[in-house]
């Protein structure tokens, strides 16, 4: 494990100005990120700033029916609290279906957002890797690529995007807001994710010192009929080899309204516009279910080990719509 | 409570005093800020309980509770829980008399080799106040981040069950 330092904070401006102050510092939420990272030499030495005291861990309900979610919110909160069960099923469902109940009541959404990829070469620090050490080369690149993606891929990084969470968000197009020394902001899920192209290092648009102050998702009376599919190589406890966060309105045989993303076949979470595209308006059969699925999974760029992920996606998102398809038609 | 310091005044890298409270009890050990949560128990503060299985968060041997919240001791770090209350397997007997989910584990003979069990009985006893141990599906799934090699988990769910529904008249209440 590197050497690190360590200080506590408990309010949001003295939390920005003290990682800002120094470029070697990091916030610490649940650490179930963090601390793997420094233990593995995957990051450097840091001094930690710790933000578990910091007030932003509420949900609540907004005027307009969107949902704030505290960045310092515990997955295993947010997935539990009522009103995201109700209106959001697939964001909970995405949460626990991550990692385990320990992991979830340490984990913060922040943190989730934040969290680095699975790559095995990532996190072997004598390896090559882009992300870890710009222009050393990908390790993965033909070498063990069975969990890597197959959609957003560069020749300089294929890592997956791990998050299931983020994946549910994008889908509902959630708003990441953020706080520095300037002022706050906020992001758009989809936005929030870079595509590694020649820079697999920067994946995210954040400055040094942002904080993640809150996350909120806008209302959207179709998710109360939505859905989160993991398919994975056990049952509980494993990362996702195709996932679909998806939401569905069905009227008179046809596709009123649809949300899609992917997780683990992509670099990032994965809208699924072109999918999306093509089942608006169109009569909800496993048939154009089966044409939206192989027309968002068209550009897949698979690899020698990860090849089954193109099929198995597809199989993943018809599969999401027909169960969210019937369900419909019986409420 | 936390010592008198400063909540921003910066610690390490290299040792410094950290008070904690283990099971009801104040310990001071002199530690580096990168020191996880489990070993501090096992090599400072000689209790052992608390398995290192894999030291990523990946297997649940080293399960304790942190303000009565189940987590992984290797991913926490021991200055972080300043101030908070730790719970570990050692804490679990009452003058001298086992928790129901000991008993259960001996009576259901819920382990082989007992790596995993500390970690697996205090992730069962934090389920059952969870109230995620509705059905066997629902203890699998609560309970998969504690791996056991052994796979005992058909008399780890007896267990479970055996305290949910008080065979034998143990009790119910959990983290008491
Ligand atoms: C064994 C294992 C299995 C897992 N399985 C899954 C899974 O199936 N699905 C899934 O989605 N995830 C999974 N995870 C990942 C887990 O969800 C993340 O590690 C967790 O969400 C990170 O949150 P944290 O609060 O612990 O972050 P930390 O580790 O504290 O921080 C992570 C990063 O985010 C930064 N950060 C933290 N909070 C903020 C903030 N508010 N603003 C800005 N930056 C911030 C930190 O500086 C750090 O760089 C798994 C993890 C493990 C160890
Ligand atoms: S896939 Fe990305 S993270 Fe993995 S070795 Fe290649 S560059 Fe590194
Ligand atoms: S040792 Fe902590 S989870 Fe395995
Ligand atoms: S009893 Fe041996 S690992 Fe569980």
């Amino acid at each position: 494990m590197r050497p690190v330092s360590y200080s506590r904070v408990s309010d949001v401006a003295t939390a920005i100005a003290t990682v800002a102050a120094d470029p070697t510092s990091a916030y610490l939420a649940g650490g179930t990120t963090k601390i793997d990272m420094l233990r593995i030499y995957a990051e450097p030495s840091q001094r930690l700033v710790d933000i578990n005291s910091l007030p932003i861990d509420h949900i609540e309900v907004q005027p307009d029916g969107a949902v704030r979610i505290g960045g310092l919110a515990r997955m295993n909160d947010v997935a539990l609290a009522p009103v995201v069960v109700d209106r959001f099923p697939v964001l909970s469902e995405a949460l626990l279906l991550g990692a385990s109940a320990q992991l979830r009541n340490m984990a913060s959404m922040g943190g989730n957002m934040m969290q680095r990829v699975r790559c095995s070469y990532f996190r072997d620090a004598e390896a090559r890797c882009n992300k870890r050490e710009p222009g050393t080369g990908c390790g993965a690149i033909g070498g063990v690529n069975r969990g890597h993606a197959v959609l957003g891929t560069s020749p300089h990084c294929i890592a997956t995007h791990p998050s299931d969470a983020a994946v549910a968000l994008v889908a509902l197009d959630a708003m990441i807001h953020v706080q520095n020394a300037a002022g706050h902001h906020a992001i758009a899920a989809d936005d929030f994710f870079l595509l590694p192209g020649d820079t697999p290092e920067r994946e995210h648009p954040l400055n040094h010192g942002d904080l993640i102050t809150a996350i909120e998702v806008p209302p959207l009376a179709a998710a109360r009929n939505s859905l989160y599919l993991k398919v994975r190589d056990r049952e509980s406890y494993e990362f996702a080899l195709a996932s679909a966060a998806c939401a569905l309105t069905v009227e008179d045989g046809t596709v009123a309204e649809v949300r899609l993303a992917l997780g683990g076949v992509a670099t990032k979470p994965w809208r699924a516009r072109a999918a999306e595209h093509l089942l608006r308006g169109a009569p909800a059969t496993r048939e154009t279910f089966a044409r939206a699925a192989a027309a968002e999974l068209a550009g897949a760029v698979p690899q020698p080990m990860n090849a089954f992920k193109v099929e198995l996606a597809q199989r993943t998102i018809i599969r999401a719509l027909e169960t969210l398809t019937a369900r419909g038609a019986v409420s | 409570m936390v010592a008198s310091r400063l909540p921003d005044a910066v610690q390490g890298p290299g040792p410094v005093d950290v008070v904690l409270n283990v099971n009801g009890a104040t310990h001071v050990v002199r530690i580096e800020p990168r020191v996880s949560l489990l070993d501090c128990l096992r090599d400072h503060m000689n209790l052992t309980g608390a398995k290192k299985g894999c030291n990523q968060g990946a297997c649940g041997a080293c399960t304790v509770w942190v303000d009565k919240r189940r987590v992984v001791a290797c991913l926490t770090l021991a200055i972080a829980c300043e101030g908070r209350d730790i719970t570990t397997i050692e804490g679990m007997a009452v003058d001298g008399s086992l928790h129901p989910m000991q008993k259960a584990f001996l009576s259901e003979d819920a382990f082989q080799c007992g790596y995993c069990t500390p970690g697996q009985i205090m992730s069962a006893v934090a389920l059952l106040a969870e109230g995620h141990a509705g059905s066997d599906a629902e203890i699998g799934e609560w309970m998969s981040g504690n791996i056991c090699r052994c796979a005992a988990y058909p008399n780890i769910r007896t267990a479970i069950r055996d305290v949910r529904d008080g065979v034998g008249g143990v009790r119910k209440d959990a983290t008491r």
